[in-house]
């Protein structure tokens, strides 16, 4: 069990919109995370690379600022088996690509466009992991 | 300047999801839990996650993109396709059944790399190569497509 934190949420989720406008606002790019990192891989189809890699370098090394700050690293629980870990992953990765999307593109950036793709997008993924985690949880 | 810039943006996207708690998928997947709700052990925190994001970029994208351009380019990319085809639903669908299994998608994972826990960097691995064979897969089809198309 976790504990239903309503601040830190939304002050959390406050931080992850200001990104997302930073980057509109800079770049002109929405902060879609799979859709980054993808194109750090060939082919390139611009030359934003850096700009790329220096983004999700802010990602990974955000605990380490949290860490600094805080005193402690966040919790983090991962209770899933190697095996599991891989699966899941080539899923979320193909998945995200496929449909030109993830959580942040489609989540955060799509529905504050009122963008119809992206609620079609958020339904979907929200329904099928929704199911999944009943199957893996409660009925297997 | 621009690389720095992007470096902070990351950051504060990071630091975003560390706080919100989001990093830990045990946090997402007791979200994703519907069935605990009678039990009273859901974990309703992603929900709000969203909505402290959505209300900060629908207000910030509409200011920003008052601008004729963004600060450091020349035109704002804002996606433009609207036909709701198979791939929308089906890339999603995908999706959601890892992001369910896991507890991860991809910004949480990249974050999760920082923590130095070894079953992330495996995660992120396997899912960058899930990201490269869709890209590939999208852009041999699509190319196989267009060529089919008669001229």
């Amino acid at each position: 069990m976790t504990e239903f934190a309503p601040f830190s949420s939304l002050l959390g989720g406050a931080l992850i919109g200001m990104a997302s406008v930073m980057l509109m606002a800079f770049k002109g790019r929405i902060a879609g995370v799979s859709g980054i990192a993808v194109r750090l891989f060939p082919p390139f189809e611009d030359g934003e690379f850096v700009g790329r890699a220096a983004f999700v370098a802010g990602l990974v090394l955000a605990p380490v600022l949290y860490l600094a700050l805080a005193g402690n690293l966040p919790t983090q629980t991962i209770a899933a088996g190697s095996t599991t870990l891989v699966v899941a992953g080539l899923l979320v990765g193909f998945g995200s690509i496929w449909g030109n999307g993830c959580t942040s593109g489609h989540g955060v950036c799509g529905l504050s466009r009122l963008s119809v793709r992206s609620m079609v997008a958020v339904v979907t993924f929200m329904a099928t992991a929704f199911f999944t985690v009943l199957l893996t949880r409660h009925l297997l | 300047m621009s690389v720095l810039i992007q470096f902070i943006i990351g950051l504060t996207f990071g630091m975003g999801l560390v706080v919100a708690g989001m990093s830990d998928p045990a946090k997402v997947l007791n979200f994703l839990d519907l069935a605990a709700i009678p039990a009273g052990d859901w974990d309703p925190s992603l929900a709000l996650v969203l909505v402290g994001a959505i209300a900060v970029t629908f207000v910030g994208f509409k200011l920003v993109l008052k601008r004729q351009q963004p600060i450091l380019g020349d035109r704002f990319h804002i996606p433009t396709a609207s036909d709701i085809d198979g791939k929308i639903i089906a890339g999603p669908a995908i999706f959601g059944i890892g992001w369910g299994l896991a507890g991860f998608c991809p910004g949480p994972a990249f974050t999760a790399l920082g923590t130095g826990k070894l079953s992330a960097v495996l995660f992120v691995l396997a899912m960058l190569g899930g990201m490269i064979a869709a890209r590939w897969l999208s852009m041999a089809t699509w190319a196989g497509a267009s060529r089919a198309r008669p001229s």
